[in-house]
């Protein structure tokens, strides 16, 4: 294959092991902090780790699939890849979710897996399991290695694939011969393969067309996704957005590009967003879509989505142009670069009247749902409620973790986020049990931000296992448990679309708190609005990992609502 | 836009164990049949080609072909329907002996169809045909009668009637690299 590279300073070569070599290479690329689980056919390698623990920090998981969401979360906060590693057979499959979780959520990650010896490859060798064929369709490349010298310019391209474009997972399988034979290593970084152009060129007559529609729209609107995040572009979009005064909605990776107090910020769009940004989603009539790829739980259903609309997508990716709504105009490229190039030509604007309706319907969703969601007169402790506290402790500079399902959206929803990459959440692939291991990594990778975690009764028990890294590695972050002996998201589908038929979505839940005990994690529990002030307080002055779990109403339900298949402007406030 | 077509589509990629895995789960996961495959060297040196041709709508194709173009080792992907492209398909035949002499209809069919016998010896003899899928069928049908002991199809090989603008993809590419990083290494 024509892959270039260029050499760093040190162009000599030593004689070493590939174990060794891996070492070397994660070195260059800066990945120092590093998460997996140890076994037979990686061996090799984790001896080489015991020798260089001052290069590289490792960091055992209790399970493989933590150590890629520890992985995601660290690459999430930090904007940098995220390392996992395992070892071959079902080390290398427990990988998977994670794999998947970031190939959906464009995550740079490369996992490296040991794998039998090559002589063995093929025949059920212990261990032995197919992962370059397992996870061929949610990696953005993988790679078997059976030769130690392929070592470094494999390992160059992983680093350089899973970062550059649009991010994604690449997982690099490394027999065990591989890893003990010697050779002669010299390392320099990938910066081009023939075959891959991870960012288009900027076409400047897309650019022109892009500008010309928006200046003259009446009633435009923004929707912006991970890819302003991804493409450190959060200065670009903020100006763009403020020279053209167009209300921005953001889907729910695109969370915390702009503050989410910022005048222009409508709210989120989607089966849970707001109100305002998704009946007008209907009535816009030009819709400027950046680094965002019209997801399903965006759009609702498509045959009735901004059909009168004209739309522009600004987009890295070209596969997801046109894939689910039609571009009248496709601005290709990475946002920093678009969105720098189209501001010249953006004429200042405000919007004036057309802002009022999104305030208009801003008034009814606060009066119908927001009101009794964060500031409750019912007995029963609201999520939104634990939300709106934890805010006010945080001032909004914490990172929130968040799990899947009704706390998920709650917290998203009420979060007040004032820096870019504060919200790591499982967005596209939805994984339960994500944001513990998440919160781990996020909070190894930013070590100066306070990291909460805000996990439901069901996704908590899914990893909860990673309390032992919180134990082990001492990583200060506070969880915060929302209990609703529910599966929560499931059971309001289940009232709703299912006449109340609870099927296996009830919850008998053990002591989380003796649990948090077990691993000398303070802890308390709260079930009143007297007590939960005061614990959010304390759980935010602690120097050191807290666990709060909170008794929430059982049976709250979060709105609006668009149903599965129903219009983005059909969205129901009850 | 929604009528369904056959199309070829040429991918051109690096030389890759696994690439045609990760090609052919962007079918499956669509749950689109592909009807034919070939992979051979391609007219550039270093660069491979797999010819594949299913049945889709144009939408479908053309979505296909931006997934297809995501994979880091996939260079540049075309399709075209029926009409744009020239293409063939190769069969083998083989068929007892005897028959050649005491089925003088066997004859018949061999000149008519224009097949070629590619070796004969005293237990059996091969046929070859190659053309459009249909005249493949022909001939299959008509010598079926008589007692086929193998029959083996080949996938589409196809070029278009239009240029494929590979060459000068890859000139450009090298090129933009060239100023981007200097000059590459050897």
């Amino acid at each position: 294959m024509d892959v270039k590279t260029q050499n760093t300073s040190d162009t000599t070569t030593t004689t070493m092991t590939g174990s060794e070599a891996l070492i070397h290479c994660l070195v260059a690329e800066g990945a120092d902090l590093i998460y997996g689980y140890p076994g037979g056919a990686i061996m090799p390698f984790y001896d080489e780790l015991h020798k260089h623990q001052d290069k590289i920090k490792h960091v055992l998981t209790r399970h493989e699939q933590g150590a890629t969401h520890a992985a995601q979360g660290f690459a999430r906060a930090t904007g940098k890849v995220g390392v996992a590693i395992a070892t071959s057979g079902p080390g290398a499959t427990n990988l998977i979710t994670g794999i998947a979780d970031a190939q959906i959520d464009s995550t740079p990650m490369v996992c490296i897996t040991g794998q039998v010896g090559s002589h063995l490859l093929g025949s059920d060798a212990f261990q032995e399991t197919d992962i370059i064929g397992i996870s061929t369709p949610v990696t953005k490349w993988n790679h078997q290695i059976t030769r130690a010298e392929e070592i470094p310019e494999v390992l160059a391209k992983a680093f350089y694939i899973a970062r550059s474009g649009r991010p994604g997972p690449v997982l690099i399988d490394i027999t065990k011969d591989a890893q003990f034979a010697e050779f002669d290593f010299a390392y320099a970084k990938c910066e081009y393969i023939r075959s891959y152009t991870p960012t288009p060129t900027v076409n400047e007559t897309e650019i022109a067309q892009a500008a010309q529609a928006i200046n003259e729209a009446k009633k435009p609107m923004i929707v912006w996704g991970q890819g302003v995040i991804l493409g450190e572009a959060e200065e670009e979009f903020k100006a763009f957005v403020e020279k053209s005064g167009i209300p921005a909605a953001w889907t729910i990776l695109g969370v915390s590009a702009i503050p989410t107090e910022h005048p222009l910020n409508v709210g989120m769009v989607g089966m849970h967003g707001n109100y305002a940004p998704n009946v007008l989603t209907n009535d816009c009539d030009v819709l400027i879509a950046i680094g965002m790829r019209f997801d399903d739980r965006v759009t609702g259903n498509l045959a009735t989505y901004a059909k009168q609309a004209k739309v522009i997508h600004f987009e890295i990716d070209p596969a997801e142009v046109n894939k689910n709504v039609k571009a009248d105009i496709a601005v290709l490229g990475n946002s920093k670069e678009t969105l720098a190039k189209i501001l010249p030509h953006i004429e200042q604007k405000s919007h004036t009247a057309w802002h009022q309706k999104f305030k208009d319907l801003y008034a009814i969703e606060y009066e119908k749902v927001i009101k009794n969601d964060i500031l409750p007169t019912k007995e029963g402790l609201t999520m939104g409620e634990v939300v709106n506290l934890i805010n006010k402790q945080t001032n909004g500079d914490a990172i929130i973790v968040t799990d899947v399902g009704q706390h998920q959206m709650i917290g998203i929803r009420y979060a007040d986020f004032k820096k870019s990459k504060s919200n790591i959440t499982s967005g596209g692939l939805g994984t339960m049990g994500f944001a513990l291991p998440a919160a781990i990594g996020a909070k190894m990778g930013a070590p100066e931000r306070e990291v909460v975690a805000i996990i439901g009764d069901g996704g908590y028990q899914m990893t909860i296992q990673e309390l032992g890294v919180i134990f082990q590695a001492e990583v200060p972050v506070k969880i915060v448990v929302l209990n609703n002996e529910f599966l929560g998201m499931v059971r309001q589908w289940q009232q709703l679309f299912f006449d109340k038929r609870y099927a296996s979505t009830t919850m008998k839940n053990p002591n989380f708190c003796k649990i948090a005990d077990a691993y000398e994690i303070e802890n308390q529990k709260v079930s009143t609005r007297g007590e939960l002030g005061p614990a959010v307080e304390k759980m935010i002055a602690s120097k050191e990992s807290f666990f709060l779990e909170v008794m929430v109403e059982k049976e709250d339900n979060v709105f609006p609502m668009i149903p599965t298949g129903a219009s983005v402007s059909d969205i129901r406030l009850e | 836009m929604s009528e369904v077509k056959t199309f070829t589509v040429n991918i051109y990629t690096e030389n890759n164990i696994g690439l045609l895995n990760r090609i052919s789960a962007i079918f499956q996961r669509r749950k689109i049949n592909i009807e034919s495959l070939s992979a051979s060297e391609s007219e550039i040196d270093d660069v491979f080609k797999f010819i594949i041709v299913v049945n889709v709508t144009e939408e479908q194709m053309a979505k296909i072909q931006g997934q297809i173009e995501r994979q880091v080792e996939v260079i540049k992907a075309f399709y075209h329907t029926d009409e744009e492209t020239i293409f063939t398909e190769s069969a083998l035949f083989k068929i007892k002996s005897n028959l050649l002499f005491e089925e003088p209809q066997i004859q018949n069919i061999i000149k008519e169809s224009q097949a070629r016998i590619v070796t004969v010896n005293k237990d059996f003899f091969v046929l070859e045909k190659a053309g459009r899928r249909s005249e493949i069928e022909l001939v299959h049908r008509e010598l079926k009668p008589f007692g086929i002991m193998q029959f083996t199809r080949s996938g589409r090989i196809a070029v278009t009637k239009t240029e494929m603008p590979i060459s000068t993809l890859l000139q450009r590419i090298e090129e933009s690299n060239e100023v981007a990083f200097g000059k590459p290494q050897a």
